[in-house]
């Protein structure tokens, strides 16, 4: 007698054995993540497709150092190397003619705080750091805080230290 | 030279000669059916190679410019109604068709010759053919885009505060023109450097 069949044997085994345990968790719930509920297996619809808000009203910041959200829709602006729209309308130049905010000064300095005449290289993709806003929830809460909220707090409580 | 003009004189003649088979009423009925399948016939070619898929049955502009138009509103929005490409890049008044269809026979040069037939040979052209467009729209008053966005019955409280504030201002007096402002709205850019306004 060979052994030649014994995995296969092995396998036949392993299989029944699985198939026989109806308990066995094989479509599990999904963790939720993105799109909470449902199981592995199952495919939900995608959340829909909000528009982007176009107010032009300036949002407040988070931090001071956040890059200010863009208030307005910003579809079909190109913005690669050959052109940038953004500056059309926010570059020192332009933000007189157009009234759009001028973009911060610090996008005019190298790394090491030094002036260029032009917008810095590793400023020049706006929408690394300035992104537009939709109007929809987030799809993951947090519990930020902003800084006059934090003291507002630490203020108010009593028997703190000093 | 002598005896092509004897030879020319020759069908000289034929012409000027009455019809001795044929009579006037065939003649003059047969000129004015003839002609209308002439004509017909001429307007039926014409109106064929201005459609999209007579632009798009070359390697040239599908895979280059038809490509980028598809990503725009001009290709896909919530009303869909769409721009095909003669809608922009041909006039639709006759003189200034037939004009612009004239000035086409060189774009059937640069097909046969090959001179965007890369994708490479294309972006190295491309601001040179942008700017063919850009001065062609500034010189009729942007006459492709008014030909759908008619400024006498823009809205301007249903644009958005920028959107009014230049619509109001400087294009309604004139001062500039649709293609000042909305370049690259259906195609991608070439390097804008020393284009007013970029």
């Amino acid at each position: 007698m060979s052994y030649r069949l014994l995995p296969l044997l092995l396998l036949a085994v392993f299989g029944i054995a699985v198939a026989s345990d109806i308990n066995y968790p094989l479509d599990a719930p999904a963790p939720d993540g993105r799109r909470p509920g449902g199981t592995l297996s199952q495919d939900l619809a995608a959340p829909k497709l909000s528009s982007t808000e176009n107010k032009d009203i300036k949002r407040e910041r988070n931090y001071p150092e956040q890059p200010p959200t863009i208030p307005h829709s910003i579809r079909g602006y190109h913005l690669d190397k050959n052109s940038n729209k953004c500056l059309s309308c926010h570059s020192r130049a332009n933000s007189a003619i157009t009234q759009a905010p001028m973009i911060s000064i610090t996008h005019y300095m190298d790394r090491d705080g030094q002036a260029l005449a032009a917008v810095s290289p590793r400023r020049y993709f706006c929408n690394q750091c300035h992104v537009p806003q939709k109007d929809t929830p987030p799809l993951v809460g947090n519990s930020f805080k902003d800084i006059d909220t934090v003291l507002e707090q630490e203020t108010s409580t009593p028997n703190r230290n000093p | 030279m002598k005896s092509l003009f004897a030879w020319l004189k020759g069908y000289w003649c034929t012409l000027r000669r009455p019809s001795l088979h044929f009579s006037l009423g065939f003649l003059t009925l047969g000129g004015f059916i003839a002609g209308i399948i002439f004509w017909g016939g001429f307007n039926t070619a014409l109106e064929v190679t201005n459609t999209e898929q007579f632009c798009t049955s070359c390697h040239e502009m599908r895979d280059n410019v038809f490509a980028e138009l598809k990503d725009t509103i001009h290709y896909s929005n919530r009303s869909g109604v769409r721009a095909t490409c003669p809608d922009c890049h041909v006039p639709h008044k006759w003189t200034d068709k037939i004009a612009r269809k004239m000035q086409a026979s060189k774009e059937v040069w640069g097909k046969i010759f090959g001179t965007i037939n890369t994708r490479d040979k294309f972006l190295a052209h491309r601001r040179e053919l942008a700017e063919h467009e850009w001065k062609r729209l500034k010189a009729n008053d942007s006459l492709e885009c008014r030909n759908c966005h008619n400024f006498d019955f823009m809205d301007f409280t249903k644009q958005s505060k920028r959107a009014a504030k230049m619509h109001s201002t400087s294009l309604a007096s004139g001062e500039a023109t649709c293609i000042d402002c909305h370049k690259g709205i259906a195609h991608q850019l070439p390097s804008m450097s020393g284009v007013p306004g970029w």
